[in-house]
Formats: C-alpha cells, structure tokens, sequence
C-alpha cells in the first residue's frame, strides 16, 4: 500500500511539474465541447437564428409554388431569395455560393389543376354521373420541379429537402383531388362533402422526471459524447507517460526494485483517474454555467450527478486501461501518440460520437458493440436522456469495468512476458 | 557471494554471443571491475546479473539465492547504479529519491535522514530540492548512485558510475563508494577509466568478445606481464589496439 501512495504521489509531482501538459489537458477538451456544441446546435433548434439562405426562380406564380414559399418559410430554417432566370441560379449553387435552387416550372398549379380534373371527371364518368361522351382526354405534359444543390451540400441536408418539397407538393395534389371532387360532386362550394385534416397524425410521447417531460437538447446530446471523448484521450498522455519511463531510465531502475509493474500502473490508474474526473467536473460546469452565458441550452444535471460521477469513473477506468496497454506495448513516443489520438477518433465513429449508430452500415452497427466509448455514451445516454436508474447502467459499467480489467491484465502479462528472466 | 557459471548471452538477430560460457565467482566485500573495450559484453553481464536480461544458457547466484527461487530477496539484496539517469527530470533530488527508496519498502524519517545523510556525503544537500533537470552531468551521476544504495544493498552493480564527470565529482563517487565496501557492501563496477580501477578494484576481470580473457588483483596483473607499468599496458596487451567500433 505504501509503495501505490508512493507511486501515486510521484505521478502526481510529475503531472503538477508540466503546467502546459494540464493546461492541455483540462483546457482543449472544453474548447472542444464549447466548439461543438455550438455548431450543432442549430441542428437541434427548431428556431434557428441562422437561415440558410436559397434561390427560388418561380415561373409557375400559381397556387404551388406559393405554397411552397410559405411552406419554407414557415420552417424558419430557410431565407428565399427570389431569381427569375434558371441559369443563373444554377451557376450561383454550383459555383457554391447558395446551397439549393429550387425551380417551379410553368404553368404548374393551373396544370395539376387540369389533370386532376381530368382524372376526377374520368372517374366520376365511369360511375355513369356523367355522360361519358362529354369527358375529352387532354394531353397534359408531366411536369418536373428542378432542385439543384451544391457539389458539397451533405446527403443528410439534400434529403431532408428533398422530402419537404415532396411533402409540400403531395398535400397541395390531395387537396386539389379532393376540391376537384368536390365542384363534381355539388355546386354548393359551402357544403362539406369531404373532411380534409388529417386522419392519421402523430405525437412525439418524452420520457417523464416526475411530471415533466424531458426533451433532449444539442447540450444534453454534446456533452456527454464530447466529454467521453475528452476522457478517452487521456491515453495519449498516458501511454507518453509510460514510455518516457522506458525511455529516461527509470523504468529500468523500477525493474530492478522490488516492486510490482502492477503497483507502477496502480499509482498511474490513481492519478488519470482523478485528471478524468476533473475533466468531467469541468465539462459539467461549463455546460450549467457557460452555455447558458453565450446563448446555449443550459445542461441539466439535477438530481442526476451521482449517476454521472460513476459513469464517468467507468469510462475513465476504461480510457485508462487502454492507456496503460499501449504505453506498455509501444517503444517510443512516436508509435503511441499518433496511434493513440487515431485509436480514439476511431473508436468515437464506432461509438457514435459523430454519427448515430442507428443510421450506421449494418457491419459498423455490430462493430459499434464493441467500442468502449459506445457503451460510455449509451450509459450517460441512460442518465441525461432516458431518466436512468443505477441498475439500468449495470450492463454498461460492467462492459466498462471488464474492458479496464482487461486491458490492464493484457499490459501487465506483456509486460511480464517481455521482461521475463 | 556471486558465482556465475557457464552465463552466455545471444541477442535476438545477432551472430555473436555476447558473452559466452563465462565463469566467475566473486568474493564478498570484494570490489570488482569488470574491463574490456566497448561491446566486449561488460554491460550485457551486468544487466544479467542485475536479472534486467534472461542469459542465453547458464546460471547464476548471489548469496546462494537465484532470480528464480528468490525474485524478491535478491532484489531487495541488490543495487544498480545504470549507466543513464534513470531519475525522473522534473522532480528534485529529494523527491526522486524518497520515490526510489519508497519502492524499497522504506518509509518516514528513516528515509528521509537516509536520503539527507547521503545527500550530504556527495555533497548534494544544499541542491535537494532542486529539479534533476538543472543539474550538472556530475551531480545527476551521483544522485543516481544514492538512489541505489538507500536500501544499504549487500551488492552493488554500477556500471560506468564516472563516465562524463569532471575530477572533483570522480573523486567523490569512488570515496563513497570505497565508504560502502568499508561497511560492507560487494561492489561490482565496469570502468573505462583503468587508472581508477587499478587504484580502486581489489580484483579486476579483464572480457573481450564475451569471454573472460583474465581476472586478478591489478598489481598481480601488472607484475605478470613484462613491460606493463599499468593495468592499461596490460589492457591494451591483451585486447590489442585495433578498434572496436561497431553497430
């Protein structure tokens, strides 16, 4: 026991001694999570303050291409510019400077109007309402909305646009049906033949905190995955850590004293964990206090910080773990820093830090299962979003302790194996 | 007190044996050198014996206890003085070494007047808190010795302890070490400095290309080679003067 204080309190001395090494360590993950935060934060508003602006060259002027103006800009997420030459809105997206032109060809609300009429007459003439001598079929060209994009515009952005407009468009197509049926069926425009809201409609049901519901936030969902970021990058200064040992000697003094390589990495445990912790603390602090200083959503952490500490002290075990392993296995600075800092962007992908794991390719969900920080975020997921229990965070923090056992024992046997006389 | 039988030692890729089939026993309060030219596998003996290394073949005990019977007791028996700096730069002297002699199981005032006693017999204490990294060559050699010796080892192992220091800082080191055996200690040391070990060694083994060429007292040594005035006459006559660079 004296020999891991004694190792605890040199690894302590060592970290106090390199104050730009904890300036970087507690400083660039709240830059980090500051940065993030606010990027994707207009991805969760439903009001956003920054609107993207987008041209509309609009040569139908009819009862469409109005609603589909009204439609954009009632979702406070797009400022319309008008143009009124094709091309030169085509040239302005594709040179990048607007994301999408949207192009409502002519004539199309007066000749969806036709069709539809022409469609509802034909009907109503095959259930003998109407002579059918009277219904002419007319040659109605189909008509074509243009979206052009920007090369860079991201699928995610292209598609949520795509199915507006789609959306947009189908209901002004079932509205006409219906009016069209309508002036068919009676000449009396008052009389209310068919019920044109909705049947089917849907409600999005929270998860409750007593009688309130929860409703995630850009906050909630960041920092919890920035912060397990944050955590998990401990092992790049850790794994340097343990090489400079191997490196300046004293490793090899420490091989010839009679103390365990276990007891070594037990102060080391100590000391990054506490360095985990106090990231953690401070990511908190910043998502209660400063967030909500420079217009964020605040983080709410009440009632919940005794559950966050002990995932935090998980993932930290688990970040450390690895730590541990590479700095035993790597020869030299340069082998463990870049890997480290590449292992941790892969396992953040993996873990689905960046993108959602649902959204993932099949082989990538499966491997997510594996990532350590996976089951991190599921467990801070458990505690900020789905109003979690500690029995619920059991399979993950167990998932977090054994990869640290693991990893741990791993480094310790290679150790061993390698210096083995 | 140390017997060493048949020990040699391949690298992993090398052709050569490091050290081949060596025998040697040393006595206890000996103070032994261990000679040869760069890569004659001085070092490589050390780290053996020090259990840094798994010899190739061959075996080895101090005070009739082995590594593999004994890991704990010989460690405990044993001190290392490497050839680098193995402290950490950052801590001061004092810190690096209540570090060190902690892991020997020491603790409290014991440690503290051990570390500051020897501290000031090499003429360290008014530097002990300062940082290792602002030391000279000379002092961090000696630091690195206190740190071997805090657990009062029966056998010392330094290998190079005077390589790169001025004179003052030379004389020091041998004094304390010359204090030790004087209290009891084994010391066992390689050295490039012959004049030093001929003055200091009681007994000298001279190894090139692994493999024990001659080992006696200095004066003996001297006397049986005809024309030898100095253990480096004999040196030189044994080993030969061609160079032995080699990578």
């Amino acid at each position: 026991m004296h020999k891991l204080w004694a190792s605890t309190y040199k690894e302590i001395l060592l970290l106090t001694r390199d104050i730009g090494g904890i300036a970087i360590l507690f400083i660039m993950p709240l830059v980090l999570i500051v940065t993030i935060t606010l990027i994707q934060d207009s991805a969760f508003k439903t009001v956003s303050d920054a609107k993207i602006p987008i041209l509309l060259v609009d040569n139908d002027n009819g009862e469409i291409s109005k609603t589909v103006k009204t439609g954009l800009t009632d979702s406070n997420a797009f400022e319309i510019i008008t143009k009124d030459d094709e091309n030169e809105a085509k040239e302005l997206v594709f040179s990048g400077k607007y994301q999408l032109a949207i192009i409502i060809p002519e004539n199309l609300s007066t000749d969806l109007e036709k069709k539809i009429n022409q469609n509802v007459e034909g009907i109503i003439a095959k259930f003998g309402l109407e002579e059918e001598g009277e219904h002419k079929l007319i040659d109605i060209p189909a008509k074509e909305v243009k979206l052009y994009f920007d090369p860079a515009t991201q699928m995610t952005f292209k598609s949520s646009v795509k199915n507006g407009i789609d959306k947009m468009i189908s209901k002004i197509e079932t509205q006409s049906i219906y009016k069209a049926f309508q002036d068919q069926i009676t000449d009396d425009p008052s009389e209310v033949i068919f019920e044109t809201d909705n049947f089917i409609t849907y409600t999005e049901i929270l998860p409750k905190e007593g009688n309130k519901d929860l409703i995630p936030n850009s906050v909630q969902h960041n920092v919890p995955a920035w912060t397990l970021f944050a955590i998990f990058f401990i092992i790049v200064p850790l794994s340097i850590n343990i090489v400079k040992e191997k490196s300046q000697g004293t490793f090899v003094r420490l091989r010839t004293n009679p103390v365990s390589y276990a007891t070594v990495l037990g102060g080391k445990t100590a000391v990054y964990l506490i360095v985990c912790l106090i990231q953690f603390i401070l990511m908190l602090l910043v998502g209660v206090y400063l967030f909500p200083a420079i217009g964020l959503p605040t983080l709410n952490v009440s009632g919940r910080l005794p559950l966050l500490f002990i995932v935090a002290i998980f993932a930290g075990l688990a970040a450390i773990g690895l730590g541990l392993l590479l700095g035993t296995i790597a020869k030299t600075q340069e082998q463990s820093a870049p890997f480290g800092a590449t292992f941790v962007v892969i396992l953040a992908a993996m873990g689905g830090v960046w993108v959602p794991v649902f959204v993932m390719p099949k082989i990538m969900q499966t491997l997510s299962n594996i990532s350590p920080m996976n089951w991190g975020l599921n467990a801070f997921y458990d505690v900020f979003l789905r109003n979690g229990s500690l029995l619920d965070l059991i399979p993950e923090l167990s998932l977090l302790l054994a990869f640290f056992l693991i990893t741990t024992l791993i480094a310790i046997f290679y150790n061993e194996k390698k210096n083995a006389v | 007190m140390i017997k060493i039988e048949q020990i040699s030692k391949k690298y992993k890729g090398s052709e050569n044996f490091s050290v081949s089939n060596l025998d040697l026993f040393i006595d206890e309060k000996e103070i032994f050198g261990l000679l040869g030219p760069n890569g004659a596998g001085k070092t490589t003996l050390i780290s053996i014996l020090c259990s840094l290394i798994k010899p190739t073949s061959g075996s080895f005990s101090i005070n009739n206890l082995t590594y593999h019977k004994n890991k704990n007791q010989l460690k405990q028996l044993i001190g290392i003085v490497p050839q680098e700096y193995a402290l950490y730069p950052t801590l001061s002297a004092f810190e690096n070494l209540k570090y060190f002699g902690s892991m020997y199981g020491l603790k409290g005032k014991h440690l503290d007047s051990k570390i500051n006693s020897s501290l000031e017999h090499l003429g360290l204490l008014p530097f002990a808190n300062k940082a290792i990294e602002t030391f000279s060559g000379g002092m961090k050699r000696r630091v690195n010795l206190i740190a071997s010796i805090l657990h009062d080892p029966k056998v010392l192992f330094l290998d190079e302890p005077t390589v790169g220091v001025d004179v003052q800082s030379k004389n020091v080191i041998i004094g304390f070490l010359q204090d030790l055996n004087k209290k009891g200690t084994t010391i066992i040391y390689t050295s490039h400095h012959l004049n030093e070990a001929e003055l200091f060694c009681t007994r000298v083994a001279i190894i090139d290309h692994g493999k024990l060429i001659i080992k006696g007292k200095p004066s003996d040594l001297i006397d049986s080679h005809e024309g030898a005035n100095n253990l480096e006459d004999v040196f030189l006559t044994i080993t030969g003067k061609a160079l032995r660079d080699h990578a």
